[in-house]
């Protein structure tokens, strides 16, 4: 590290690596997070993915983008705008420059911002001088020749020209190791990790190329003003073995934790559909664990046959996104008045219909409370972070095996993709999955619809001699199970359906920052928890008293819901949504009318939008 | 010989209209489950909705009745993971073929170990009288005053094209055809089709007329056997022959024709298209066991793959799982 440069401690920094779609981007921003995360930063990533699949190189549309927000203490969100942008070709530049802030230092690949680049790009300019002249950049551009300087350290390596551009990046990332200074042995561990046996010559030559960029930051001081270092709060707590986990491995991760703690088999039935694919591909892997993934013919039979494997005696799971929650709906339906346990990932995206499938909303919660005929009331269990779809993910199998119920699990397109530190669970220490199995001892008396006090009914598993039964979609008889149109055991009926899921024990809904003196308590739930925490945090450094109420149990919700919402003089929603929760809220507590704060861009909120939003409430 | 009877595998009071073909292939599927002497508890019925869906009702085994057209869905959910247990799916011609046309495809396609009930009675009966993807062109029902003005399925054409390995044809009012073919329908490991033809006495009486009575048959079906010549008449004097790409009828005896210039039914050849032309004959209507060819099961391979990946992978349980991750420690 150069010793005449200023080194400037800073609390949070953001970086974010930009470039084409196969410019390795998001390899980059997971080293440098991962970088981070060992020596003790909170890290939150969020990855921006082009729609196209293989939009032409260069272009507007093909630009794919990775925020790493790195913070001394936990990192609530990838950051509004960022500190350091790399932008590896003109088109990264144009898109990305929007996330600067007026301070930002901007990194580019100068060998790519000639003419033919320029052009794809939609420049007029001719030269890298010239694109930031006509985009009037104020901030310090780094002009690095990354693909030039990738060329002369590869050289000797053998390599075919078009391999060590796929190198490019690591150049890039070196660099911004030095401005943050991170330590490269970190990288190195990683690489050589990652590329090992026969692929070592890979990690040993991106290695080379790390060193490089690092070594151009250090040897190049008059185009880098000063360099940062985020310096760790340890805290006892924080003690552990940690990974890097986005929302949809968290939430593989939590079923295949739940189903191996309630002894069963699991089972996924699902549908290829953005953003909730990496659940199937993740639960596809892992078929030495037993994981049994079946890719249906349509979302309708996904969610049917996981019911059948339900029936069948496994832990039957679905998951989706919003358009294929209206096709599962029915066999959801279904599901309820079976009371058979089941669990639907529904990982929301932008709507209605084929809306904004690769960006995030909260738009999903009324259909997944409602959007069902009759009376049909189901646990909704929304995830709050990245890492929280694991401990989301595992309550809703404890609550769909204990209860007898499906059990629906949001989360979101930002939390599914986006990721963050977390400390590597141990089961043994996570409570225990009791299933209502039918005693033995009612053999001969048992019919399907008899309850414990819970109104819990049992489960009786195919198999077990003595308990052959029919379940099915028409109302039964609440005493001998068979089918029955009698106008109070329907109503019965209903009602036992209701109370059961009433009884469903949830913890209370915590509230942080200034709980007893609030003059402002923000609500919130799933996904958004990170920017609302982060709001708060901002409004209370500049002294304003602030409170935050994020429910992760929505249905039922926590017990102490009312008391909490009432607690406050002011209160404010804030949802992804034009105000489902809100609406929720009012219908549940008597005489609770909020403000709300609504967007439904597909974009995370921005936590300068927020605060801003909020403060003219107080 | 089996240790049950059909009254082990029978429960309640059916409450189909009286003449229906439901209750004949009901008394049948009993008899033919004390035949094949799997035991109640480790039989799982699943229907759909329709007067035919009512079936499971009147099971003694596991069931489920649960919503229009799904039953091949759950029921695949329900063999695969839960392979030790004897699936039978049941649907008419509307829930099966018409909302549930994709599962029943797709259950065929993939092979899967069920046993697919299809019974045929070209009507919807429940909803009163509308006309059903095997309604032939032109029918008159109340959903179709002026008649219809579409071409139907044909089942056996819809399980070849999806490349079934399966398919046995029987008439609801012929206990030992039906019962014969549910047994070799169980014998088969894999999807296996058995349409059971029906009457609807209320909506449609009569639309498989011509081979309802046993006299009927005797002059309108042939009885399919694998390996045994395809004779068929009150006296078995018509047989079945090729005709360059076609299969005609013949009269033995007549233009020189002896018995052995007569096909031998071939249920196991692996190209279907024979058996195709045998399925959509109109005449005589083919009855028994026209395709049942061996081919490996969806449910054994998921589960084969599994074992393969556990014998393959080092890690075991979550624990091991977490341990394949990149980690650090925060000391």
């Amino acid at each position: 590290m150069a010793d005449n440069l200023k080194v400037e401690e800073l609390d949070q920094v953001v970086v974010r690596f930009s470039g084409d779609s196969g410019d390795g981007m998001q390899l980059a921003g997971n080293i440098f997070s991962t970088i981070s995360a060992t020596v003790g930063n909170g890290i939150c990533t969020f990855p921006d993915y082009p729609a196209d699949i293989r939009a032409p190189q260069g272009s507007l549309t093909g630009v794919s983008g990775f925020q790493v927000s790195i913070a001394s203490d936990k990192a609530f969100t990838p950051g509004d705008k960022c500190d350091v942008l790399v932008a590896m070709n003109p088109a990264a530049l144009k898109t990305q420059y929007k996330f600067c802030k007026p301070t930002s230092s901007i990194i580019i690949d100068v060998d790519s911002f000639k003419k033919a680049d320029l052009e794809k790009a939609q420049f007029e300019a001719t030269d890298a001088a010239g694109a930031i002249a006509e985009m009037g950049i104020k901030q310090d551009v780094i002009e690095v020749p990354v693909t030039s300087m990738v060329k002369d350290v590869l050289a000797d390596s053998g390599m075919d020209p078009k391999a060590m551009l796929k190198c490019r990046n690591m150049l890039a990332l070196g660099l911004v190791c030095y401005i943050f200074n991170r330590d490269l042995s970190i990288a190195e561990k990683f690489l050589r990790d990652k590329f090992s046996g026969k692929k070592a010559a890979i990690a040993e030559n991106n290695i080379k190329v790390i060193h490089a960029g690092y070594d151009f930051g250090a040897n190049t001081h008059a185009s880098v003003s000063h360099t940062y270092n985020v310096v760790s709060k340890q805290t006892p707590a924080k003690k552990g073995r940690y990974m890097d986990i986005n929302g949809n491995k968290a939430t593989a991760y939590g079923l295949i934790a739940a189903a191996e703690k309630a002894g069963l088999r699991l089972y996924l039935g699902s549908y290829p559909i953005t953003p909730a694919t990496d659940v199937l591909h993740e639960l596809s892997k892992h078929k030495s664990l037993g994981v049994t993934t079946v890719q249906c013919e349509d979302e309708i039979a996904g969610c049917a046959s996981a019911l059948g494997a339900s029936f069948a005696g496994a832990l039957g799971v679905t998951s989706t996104s919003g358009p294929g929650i209206c096709l599962k709906s029915e066999a959801m339906n279904l599901a309820v008045i079976m009371e058979l346990p089941l669990v639907v990932i529904d990982v929301q995206r932008g709507g209605p219909a084929t809306g904004l499938p690769t960006k995030s909303e909260q738009t999903d919660l009324l259909q997944v409370l409602f959007g069902r005929n009759g009376e049909t009331p189901m646990p909704v269990i929304a995830a709050t972070s990245p890492a929280d779809c694991f401990e989301s993910a595992y309550a809703a199998c404890k609550i769909a095996l204990e209860h007898m119920t499906p059990v629906v699990f949001m989360s979101d397109a930002y939390i599914a993709n986006g990721s963050e530190a977390f400390k590597l669970p141990n089961l043994a220490e996570y409570p225990a999955i009791n299933i209502p199995y039918v005693p033995e001892s009612m053999k001969g008396t048992w019919t399907p619809y008899m309850r414990d006090e819970r109104d819990v009914r049992y489960w009786a598993v195919p198999g077990r001699e003595g308990f052959a039964h029919i379940l099915g979609g028409l109302e039964k008889d609440s005493k001998t199970g068979a089918i029955s149109t009698n106008p109070e055991n329907h109503d019965l009926m209903c009602r036992l359906r209701q109370s059961k899921i009433d009884k469903i024990p949830v913890p209370d809904v915590e509230v942080e920052g200034d709980k007893d003196n609030a003059d402002l308590l923000i609500v919130g739930f799933g996904g958004t928890y990170g920017h609302l925490h982060a709001a708060m945090d901002e409004m209370r450094a500049a002294g304003k008293k602030v409170a935050l109420a994020h429910f992760r149990y929505i249905n039922p919700l926590p017990k102490n819901t009312a008391e909490v919402l009432k607690k406050y003089k002011k209160v404010v929603v804030a949802e992804q949504n034009l105000g489902q929760f809100a609406a929720f809220l009012r219908m549940k507590v008597d005489g609770f009318a909020p403000a709300q704060f609504n967007e439904v861009k597909g974009q995370p909120f921005v936590v300068s939008e927020l605060v801003a939003a909020f403060n003219k409430l107080i | 010989m089996s240790e049950y009877t059909a009254k082990d595998y029978k429960k309640g009071q059916p409450r189909w209209c009286p003449g229906c073909g439901d209750h004949f292939f009901l008394a049948s599927l009993h008899k033919a489950m004390a035949e094949i002497g799997v035991a109640p508890h480790d039989i799982a019925v699943i229907s759909g909705i329709g007067c035919s869906s009512r079936l499971p009702h009147y099971m003694a085994t596991y069931g489920m009745n649960t919503i229009h057209g799904r039953a091949a869905a759950i029921a695949t959910g329900c063999k695969v993971s839960n392979p030790k247990l004897s699936v039978w799916q049941v649907s008419g011609d509307g829930d099966g073929l018409a909302i549930g046309g994709n599962h029943f495809i797709h259950a065929n396609r993939r092979n899967i170990d069920l046993k697919m009930i299809l019974l045929n009675n070209r009507i919807y009966g429940l909803t009163k009288g509308q006309y059903s993807p095997t309604s032939p062109r032109g029918f008159v029902s109340k959903s179709s005053p002026y008649g219809t003005v579409e071409d139907p399925f044909r089942p056996a054409e819809l399980c070849f094209g999806a490349r079934g390995h399966f398919f046995a044809r029987a008439v609801a009012t012929d206990a030992e055809g039906t019962v014969n073919v549910l047994k070799a329908a169980h014998a088969h490991k894999g999807a296996a089709v058995c349409e059971i033809l029906q009457n609807c006495v209320i909506f449609n009486d009569g639309t498989h007329e011509a081979v309802y009575t046993k006299e009927g048959r005797a002059k309108n079906a042939i009885y399919l056997k694998h390996g045994e010549k395809m004779l068929f008449g009150e006296n078995n004097e018509f047989g079945l022959m090729q005709d360059g790409f076609n299969v005609k009828v013949v009269k033995l005896g007549e233009n020189g024709i002896t018995e052995k210039d007569i096909l031998v039914h071939d249920a196991h050849c692996e190209d279907n298209t024979l058996q195709l032309k045998l399925a959509m004959m109109d005449y005589p209507v083919a009855l028994g066991v026209i395709r049942d060819v061996e081919a490996p099961t969806y449910d054994d391979a998921v589960n084969a793959q599994i074992e393969e990946v556990k014998a393959a992978k080092k890690y075991h349980n979550f624990a091991e799982l977490l341990e394949t991750n990149d980690t650090w420690e925060v000391k």
